[in-house]
């Protein structure tokens, strides 16, 4: 009966075919799996040396279900939401490989921590708005029995973006999707605003944009933490180590994962079903193990991934007769934004170079003569107060900037199936962490995006050249 | 409408239920002269008939009750729950009347829960004291009440602190403004200093601001304060 319904050729090679050896899909190597079996029981009989009982907790295990590349807030965001969103307790083993755990270089910590919805595009007003709320309730989300409760120190002041005269019918239209989408904006003209904050010099400004709720900034420290803590508490296994390379077939699958371990030549060989790219800045280079981007330019295997590391400098002034407790984080025309920090008169803030000033990624060196020559004379325009400020220091970090259109990646890669991004956020990534990692894990559990659609965030739009500009970008 | 004297002598009939001061009434509700011959003709029969009288007091309680009821909230009574904390079923029937004040004291209000109150558009007087879940967050929604809010008591509250303070400069119509006993204030001397140039026309209470200073004349004012280490 079968054999009538097979096609001709093929009949019998079906019924004859061993399994394992099934194309695309079954990654058990059962030959060596069975030649490794007999090694082991052959060094446990007497006569052999026995290496079984080696000390092998310092290395990560050798399998697991999800390897996430990178433990800063989105990697542990993923992490999370895997464990919070998988049918059953303990069905999902997830291990994070972060290579350095005091994360001197990582975005997170080196971050501003503002959070904002005024973007743009509605999908990044969708994200923030959900990360606001996850903020809000973050007690009731990353809760862990006997830890103290967090302390976010959110500064629920808002953001006032500035916009000159051919900057304005654009704001105004932003502003139309933002409170389409729920956020609380309100557009203010000159006079307002210098009612409001007489300490602006309105010069220059035709429209500003201010957001009244869900905005401001935190520390994002402390949502790192949070996001550890609650981590661990649900079984996830953290990994001090590298990944060097990925054993990918001909761009198809990635089999696994070698982490190699900090200052030492040892690594392990982690088999994983699917791995999450959450490296940011150096997601480029983790694409690049896998082979994505390795093929003729131009096509699909030739695409490289576009997130490189971009260096940005935040300086911490202190100026005595500058603008008062109500400072919201002001984002100039020209790009310069500052914002006030504690309550002791000081403020940070910075600018974000042209594609010509852009400094090296090297290291994280700061340029100093970069505050003189081009966000001092910004910043003194547009708030007198601050033509006598003194700079008390300064520091760097990266942004893992998307150099096609500054959105994330998010999403699998078309050709190595098991793949999936989530970087590239150029900035706004700690502020959308939270809904990211969620669309990520139902990618992943689901197989799409259930509560926010980030379709368009997908790889392929590098290959089809489809850019989604976000024009808000500080 | 009657003179504000004149209020409080229509309430004392309703509950004596005696007629005694009805002549006295008699002159406050109809000052004019015009009536005064028609008055003095109505007095005298009152004065010797006792059907009269009660007649004129039956109408009179009729009247009275109407200008009671629609003067009810004159002297800014409070809608208190019974000892059981339920509230009258007569409150339903000011539906329309805008409510003035609100005293959320002890209350487990949360962030959801303020949707109730934002719309309360002529509230002028809101106090959420030692209400435990109100925060940072709480506080920046409080805008839409800039217009109207004139008094808001914070005293108590052990989850805000100076951050949730900054976004109280919307309500640029406050008077009076109570940020007492706030213990997750970090600096309570400075932070009231700040609120203060914030709100340059608020009385703000709470905090004495000579208290963050140190006595000595060698201690430097809190104002200008160290730099924040990097």
């Amino acid at each position: 009966m079968i054999r009538r319904v097979l096609p001709h050729g093929m009949g019998r090679g079906l019924l004859t075919r061993r399994p394992g050896t099934r194309r695309g899909g079954f990654s058990l190597d059962w030959d060596g799996k069975v030649s490794e079996i007999k090694k082991k029981i052959k060094s446990i009989l007497p006569g052999r040396s026995c290496d079984l009982l080696q000390d092998t907790s310092h290395l990560p295990p050798e399998h697991s279900d999800v390897v996430i590349v990178g433990g800063g807030v989105l990697g542990l965001s993923v992490a999370y939401w895997l464990k919070k969103l998988e049918s059953r307790r303990g069905a999902i083993r997830v291990l994070v490989v972060e290579r350095d755990h005091t994360y001197s270089q990582a975005s997170t910590g080196l971050s501003v921590g503002g959070i904002c919805q005024q973007f743009s595009l509605p999908e990044n007003i969708q994200l923030s708005l959900f990360s606001a709320s996850f903020l809000r309730n973050i007690n009731e989300y990353l809760a862990v029995v006997d830890a103290p409760p967090l302390d976010l120190r959110f500064n629920p002041s808002g953001y006032l973006l500035l916009a000159s005269e051919k900057d304005a019918a654009a704001m105004e239209s932003n502003v139309k999707v933002q409170r389409q989408e729920g956020a609380k904006v309100s557009l203010m003209s000159p006079d307002q605003l210098r009612n409001k904050f007489p300490w602006i010099n309105t010069e220059g400004v035709a429209l500003a944009s201010y957001g009244m709720e869900d905005e401001g900034w935190f520390d994002p420290w402390c949502l790192l933490q949070g996001l550890r803590r609650k981590v661990q508490s649900l079984g996830v296994l953290f990994c001090q180590g590298e990944v060097t390379h990925d054993k990918a077939v001909v761009l198809k699958r990635i089999h696994e994962v070698h982490v190699k371990m900090d200052r030492s030549l040892e690594y392990q060989p982690v088999e994983c079903a699917i791995v999450i790219n959450a490296a940011g800045a150096w997601s480029a280079q983790i694409a690049a193990l896998a082979g994505v981007g390795e093929g003729p330019p131009g096509t699909l295997q030739g695409t490289k991934l576009p997130v490189e590391p971009r260096k940005r400098y935040v300086y911490v002034w202190h100026c005595p007769q500058g603008p008062g407790l109500e400072t919201p984080l002001v984002a100039d025309t020209s790009g310069a934004y500052f914002r006030r920090e504690g309550l002791g008169s000081n403020y940070l803030g910075g600018r974000s170079p042209t594609e010509q000033e852009e400094p090296d990624p090297a290291n994280l060196e700061v340029d100093h003569d970069f505050f003189q020559d081009k966000v001092w004379p910004h910043l003194a325009l547009r708030v007198p107060a601050f033509e006598t400020l003194k700079v008390q220091s300064a520091w760097a970090g990266y942004y893992d900037y998307n150099t096609f259109d500054q959105n994330g990646v998010v999403g699998p890669h078309p050709l190595v199936v098991n793949m999936y991004f989530a970087t590239g956020f150029s900035g706004h990534g700690l502020q959308q962490a939270p809904g990211i990692g969620r669309a990520v894990a139902e990618m992943v559990l689901k197989g799409r995006f259930q509560t926010i659609d980030l379709s368009p965030f997908l790889f392929t739009r590098f290959y089809l050249g489809e850019k989604i500009q976000e024009n808000n970008i500080i | 409408m009657a003179a504000p004297w004149a209020s409080l002598r229509l309430v004392a009939p309703m509950w004596n239920g005696r007629i005694r001061g009805i002549h006295r009434l008699g002159a406050a509700v109809a000052p004019e002269g015009s009536q005064k011959k028609k008055r003095t003709i109505l007095q005298f029969l009152t004065n010797y008939f006792y059907d009269v009288e009660a007649l004129r007091d039956y109408l009179l309680q009729g009247e009275m009750y109407k200008v009671h009821e629609k003067n009810r909230f004159r002297d800014k009574e409070w809608i208190r729950p019974d000892k059981y904390g339920h509230f009258s079923q007569e409150f339903w029937n000011f539906c329309e009347v805008p409510v003035e004040a609100v005293d959320a004291g002890d209350c487990d209000i949360n962030y959801e829960g303020l949707d109730n109150l934002l719309r309360l558009k002529e509230l002028q007087s809101l106090s959420l004291q030692r209400c435990s879940h109100v925060d940072d967050w709480c506080l920046s929604r409080l805008y839409p009440l800039a217009d109207s809010l004139q008094e808001l008591s914070l005293a108590g509250c052990p989850r805000i602190s100076e951050r949730g303070l900054a976004c109280l400069h919307h309500l640029q119509n406050l008077r009076r403004l109570d940020i007492s006993d706030l213990p997750a204030v970090s600096n309570p001397g400075l932070t009231q200093i700040l609120v203060e140039e914030m709100l340059p026309n608020c009385e703000v209470v709470g905090v004495d601001w000579a208290e963050g200073l140190k006595s000595g004349p060698e201690e430097q004012p809190r104002d200008t304060a160290s730099p924040v280490p990097a």
